[in-house]
């Protein structure tokens, strides 16, 4: 059985279903190892302010690697400021892609859905591919959708705990409800957590501080590049349903 | 006229455009993007683009990030 199981987003073909962050890497080099392990082709990037001294280094290895670039909004709190940053990634690394982010406060980095929603309603109306980081909230969600967002990412935990999808239940209705893309982003702290993203019917899974920051970055990249591969086909392959009792798996014997 | 770029005051001749801040902090043209007062100026646009005398400038590229 060959099917076409490459991800679309927004009319864009991904060849991986593993999307990396590029925060928290110690140097450019365990960086392009771990990027190169992961399989990515779409990577996330942040935009600040230039700094005279400082490179273009992150954008030359990703353009060297062929690696899409994905501009966030990291750092806002209104959908004003969500709105003039993702206009400037736009003016500066030229795509229309934007992975918006707009969160609360600094103790949680949790999604503030007023302003999400304000800035992906006003960021579709000027042409952008939308990409939503949002809380784990099915109706959030749906409404994100409804504004004309080209996926759906919910998160499996606050940003760079680790902690993992705490709320399996809510990723499954929205993976479920959802008719674009849904991509987990952020929470993920190992292997079997990108796994399960997948299992719940997720399209891909985003992640960044689980690789840069793990013992062996380059390794780590490598397990969840096969998680990610190995939940999707388990999702497709369909689980057995759970049973109370045991059911043998062997005849039984002969009388 | 004085104007801020990326938060630093500078000094620019009456009439400067987006393009002379941009020398004036000496920043790679490519990778950047502008916006004056809150609104982006395209590329295409920075030698036309006069700055106002205490125009807020901010230059801005792609970091590790997210």
């Amino acid at each position: 059985m060959v099917m076409d199981d490459t991800l679309v987003i927004g009319g864009r073909k991904i060849a991986s279903r593993l999307v990396m962050g590029t925060g928290g890497a110690a140097n450019l080099e365990v960086l392009e190892r771990s990027l190169v392990a992961s399989g990515t082709s779409l990577t996330t990037v942040a935009m600040r302010r230039v700094d005279a001294a400082g490179g273009t280094g992150v954008l030359d290895l990703l353009r060297r690697l062929g690696i899409e670039l994905l501009p966030n909004t990291a750092g806002c709190r209104t959908a004003g400021e969500a709105v003039l940053t993702a206009r400037l990634a736009r003016e500066a690394v030229a795509t229309d892609l934007v992975k918006l982010e707009v969160v609360a406060d600094e103790r949680t980095l949790l999604p503030d859905p007023i302003e999400l929603l304000d800035a992906a309603e006003q960021l579709v109306d000027d042409g952008f591919t939308v990409l939503p980081y949002t809380n784990d909230d099915p109706v959030l969600a749906r409404r994100l959708e409804q504004v004309g967002c080209a996926a759906v990412m919910p998160l499996g935990s606050p940003i760079g705990t680790g902690l993992g999808i705490r709320n399996p239940h809510n990723i499954a209705m929205i993976t479920e409800a959802a008719g674009v893309p849904v991509v987990l982003d952020a929470g993920i702290g190992t292997a079997s957590e990108a796994a399960q993203a997948m299992e719940l019917g997720c399209d891909a899974v985003l992640l960044a501080t689980a690789v840069t920051r793990a013992g062996d970055p380059e390794r780590m990249a490598h397990a969840m590049r096969l998680a990610v591969e190995a939940g999707r086909a388990a999702h497709g392959a369909g689980r057995v349903p759970r049973r109370y009792w045991a059911q043998a798996s062997s005849p039984n014997l002969d009388p | 006229m004085h104007v801020w770029i990326n938060g630093e005051r500078r000094e620019l001749a009456v009439g400067a455009s987006v393009l002379d801040a941009l020398a004036a902090i000496g920043v790679p043209r490519t990778g950047v993007a502008v916006a004056v007062d809150g609104a982006v100026v395209r590329r295409s646009d920075w030698p036309s683009t006069p700055l106002p005398a205490g125009a807020r400038v901010e230059v801005l590229t792609a970091v590790q990030g997210g």
